[in-house]
């Protein structure tokens, strides 16, 4: 055996404790994970698509590959996320009269934590950067992102900060402080452990890649749009990603500062959160949600444009009200950042304080209802086509009302007095973040799969999907509002009053059919492969789109344009249907392109690397991939040649290809 | 965006249309530097909640050495002086002096990293630590902050030395001096705000 002193020095605070072969649902868990993953694995090796990943995905620098590899995490991680979620229906749906539930205190309150972190990083904010990833360039007629290795480079950080809290899962433990990780209770002195660490450490590493991409697709916007595309004639999603964009760059660095600052705490013993030697927790709780509420603005507000090109595309109109549309879209990036305090109007700043930020909340509700009008004017008096993006946008718009309202209930600080920290604003931002972000997510995948892979989902399962999961969410969350009314807090294990207990398995049994829908979700993306030349779609605008990525094929070539398009009105391609543009057929020119990296992958890993290493206080190993991590860096910025020519002759050959496609489909 | 008026029936670039090389740079990187500035506000409003907890503790004014901190401030503001004669010799296509300037502007940089260090070692050695109050938590992480963005402002400045050495003043060179020239220059408004509301007002307090 290793002398005490080694051991600690070589693996800081790991033991072979911190693995839970004590505890059976873990175990259990893990040996499903590790089957599932070896036959994973197993299957890229035998079919030997290693060499594929790694030359055409992983390395890519492409804005659409990119774009899918983010919804992919962000899939898989839903699954994660749900998993915690129908945990934590189950055990509140049983453990009532002396029963203590199937889960043990420790592990509830990780799951709880582990669920909402997972949700917000990991699913929905992959969810809303690969949309805006792939659409973005092609709405605005470019041909990828101002920093293609920067992109890449920024999904691989975002995978690297699910990694870090995946692991979490197996070797020690996450934190047991609830999504925010409020102070007093992250410091060192309540939670010892590694879990508030692993928290740290992965959206650290997360938030890098978040805060660069934000800043990547900015500069796209900004510096990429095709000649004649001024800012008026931008999509309403180009809008929206612009603005959740300026978002991200102005609240993520506030994220990493104050989680900086509790790492301070937690590693050298300074004073910033503690109760002790003048330190202020509440100064973590106003910091963290300056930049948490501009981050449900990031969320939603892309969504937002989605049901904008969608609710025009399906209603065959011309969007009513873009220019009210966009300045809605830049009030609330603006508002956002003037609300922030009413998630914590119990603090105790005062009347003056608490009424200011109660009615910056309420005039910021404004915007927002201008936007529900927009659309509905949009489709009154049009030709509406029921398809499935269409459904996900008008559940949306009636789901999303009632979030609103209840919302604008919680702006009112007396009110919140009582409601506070209870079921009913459980209740109240899933209603708003799965009724506008999820379906709204749902909405984009239906509208842009027969993009991205060439043919269209299949709409039995969607339908299916679709409405496993509108009712299933009315069913688990309409229960919690009854019950936050009752004053039944959040986060709650185990309950004694047993007229409760229907209204908790009212919302697990919402939750098993939500648990349905993802089924069918999954076996929507499964079928839809299976039967894709039946679903095929050669024309590349299936539903009679109106914006600039309908106008190429689908999958679009890595160019995106064979020739950069000229934008003349806003609804581009609409425009050029309608006043006769002709598909140019000659005169392909070889295409300036930027050049797959690995370096992205590598400078990731050793992050990862080195934030695992910090969690468990190995500190040879972390010092170790830091100076790795620079010394790549540095050394990347040695290649000076990034770019190439794509080939003329290419350009021709798929031009081609799809010229004769187009000319059988005709 | 100059935009040339299309004829309406014009409905595609027939040329290949070239974005110059980084045309976007200028405008990301400013965006980062943006970002890294809201982090310093972060601190700042740290230092301003905390500044004033001294858990029974030294204060400002048992601690700070003006006339140190003025000779420290002299450092850097020189340093940025002499970046800008690094980047005059830039426009004067001048390889050599450019990378004797950037040199200059390293060493000055070294020279206020080390007064730096030594205050910090002095404050430690007096029982100012970092962990004595809340004042000295938020003081330290602020200008430790600023202190770490300088190293790594001097690696960067070693790091295009040899870069400028190998390629010349080439455009993907020129660039790069741009950005740090840019980098550079924040960190002096950066210090400008510590030296300020941190020494000169905490000596006040």
């Amino acid at each position: 055996m290793l002398s005490p002193s080694l051991q600690k020095f070589l693996f800081g605070r790991f033991t072979l404790d911190a693995l839970p072969i004590h505890e059976p649902i873990l175990v259990v868990t893990f040996i499903a994970v590790a089957l599932g993953g070896i036959a994973v694995l197993g299957a890229i090796t035998y079919f030997r698509l290693w060499g594929y990943l790694w030359r055409e995905w992983f390395t890519s620098v492409d804005h659409k590959k990119i774009g899918v590899m983010y919804m992919v995490l962000g899939i898989i991680m839903l699954l994660r996320g749900f998993a915690d979620a129908i945990m934590m229906r189950l055990q509140q749906a049983i453990a009532f009269g002396g029963s203590q539930g199937y889960l043990p205190a420790h592990h509830y309150d990780q799951v709880f934590t582990a669920h909402g972190v997972i949700m917000i990083f990991f699913v929905a904010m992959p969810l809303v950067t690969g949309l805006m990833n792939f659409a973005v360039p092609l709405q605005i007629g470019a041909r990828d992102v101002s920093f293609p290795f920067l992109n890449n480079f920024s999904f691989w950080m975002t995978v690297g900060g699910a990694v870090i809290v995946m692991i979490s899962l197996f070797v020690g433990e996450f934190a047991r402080t609830g999504w925010l990780a409020y102070p007093p209770l992250s410091e060192l002195r309540y939670s010892p452990d590694v879990g508030v660490d692993y928290y740290i450490w992965g959206l650290q590493v997360a938030g890098v890649g978040t805060t660069l991409s934000g800043i990547n697709l900015i500069a796209t916007i900004v510096k990429l749009r095709a000649p004649g595309m001024t800012m008026m004639r931008m999509p309403v999603f180009t809008w929206t990603a612009l603005c959740t964009n300026v978002l991200i760059v102005a609240a993520f660095p506030v994220l990493t500062a104050v989680l900086a600052l509790l790492s301070l705490d937690r590693y050298l013993g300074t004073d910033f959160f503690t109760n002790t030697m003048g330190g202020n927790p509440m100064m973590y709780v106003n910091l963290i949600w300056i930049w948490g509420h501009p981050e449900v603005y990031i969320l939603i507000l892309p969504l937002f444009g989605v049901y904008s090109e969608v609710t025009a595309t399906f209603t065959g109109k011309k969007l009513f009200g873009y220019t009210s549309m966009v300045y809605a879209t830049v009030c609330i990036t603006i508002m956002s950042y003037l609300v922030w305090l009413h998630h914590f109007f119990t603090m105790g700043s005062g009347a003056s304080v608490n009424s200011f930020f109660g009615i910056t909340t309420m005039i910021i509700s404004i915007p927002t209802g201008a936007k529900l009008f927009n659309w509905l004017f949009t489709m009154y008096r049009g030709r509406i086509r029921f398809e499935l993006p269409m459904m996900w946008t008008i559940a949306f718009m009636l789901t999303f009302t009632i979030g609103g309202m209840t919302g604008v209930m919680l702006a009112i600080p007396p009110a919140d007095f009582v409601l506070h920290n209870s079921l009913f604003l459980i209740a109240h931002f899933h209603n708003v973040i799965i009724g506008g972000v999820l379906f709204g997510a749902f909405a984009g995948i239906n509208y842009w799969f027969p993009k991205v892979f060439g043919f269209r989902l299949d709409p039995r399962w969607g339908k299916a999907s679709f409405w496993f999961w509108v009712v299933g969410f009315y069913f688990a969350f309409m229960p919690l509002y009854v019950l936050g009314l009752m004053g039944v807090t959040r986060r709650l294990r185990v309950f004694d009053d047993p007229s409760l207990q229907i209204w908790f398995v009212i919302a697990a049994f919402g939750a098993a059919l939500i648990a349905l829908g993802i089924l069918c979700f999954l076996a929507q993306i499964f079928f839809s492969i299976l039967n894709r030349e039946k679903l095929r779609d050669v024309t590349g605008d299936p539903w009679g789109g109106r914006t600039l990525e309908w106008s190429t094929s689908s999958p679009p070539p890595a160019y995106n344009f064979a020739f950069t398009p000229v934008i003349h009105d806003r609804d581009a391609w609409w425009d050029m249907k309608t006043r006769g543009y002709v598909r140019p057929l000659s005169g392909f020119k070889p295409i300036h392109m930027p050049r797959n990296t690995g370096a992205g992958v590598i400078l990731a890993a050793l992050a990862t690397v080195c934030g695992i290493a910090m969690i468990w206080y190995v500190w040879w190993l972390a010092a170790l991939s830091f100076v790795a991590l620079l010394a790549v860096a540095i050394g990347h910025t040695f290649n000076y040649h990034r770019d190439f020519y794509f080939p003329q002759e290419d350009v021709v050959r798929i031009e081609g290809e799809r010229t004769k496609l187009l000319t059988q489909g005709a | 965006m100059d935009t040339p008026a299309f004829s309406k029936d014009v409905f595609y670039l027939t040329d290949e249309h070239e974005h110059a090389e980084g045309a976007s740079t200028a405008l990301g990187f400013w965006l980062y530097i943006m970002s890294d500035c809201l982090i310093f506000a972060m601190l700042f409003a740290a230092f301003g909640v905390l500044g004033g907890n001294y858990a029974a503790g030294p204060s400002p004014k048992d601690l700070f050495e003006l006339p140190l901190v003025a000779v420290n401030t002299t450092m850097l503001l020189l340093s940025s002086i002499t970046y800008g004669f690094a980047m005059l010799a830039m426009e004067k296509n001048s390889k050599g002096a450019t990378q004797a300037w950037l040199a200059v502007t390293a060493v000055f940089g070294l020279c206020f990293l080390g007064i730096e260090l030594s205050e910090f070692a002095h404050l430690i050695a007096e029982g100012a630590t970092p962990q004595r109050s809340a004042f000295l938590s938020s003081f330290f992480t602020l200008v430790g902050t600023h202190g770490l963005h300088v190293t790594f402002g001097i690696v960067w400045i070693l790091t295009m030395m040899v870069q400028v050495g190998r390629h010349g003043l080439i455009a993907a060179n020129r660039r790069r001096l741009m950005c740090l020239s840019l980098f550079w220059h924040f960190l002096d408004v950066i210090w400008i705000g510590v030296f300020t509301f941190v020494y000169l007002l905490g000596v006040l307090r």
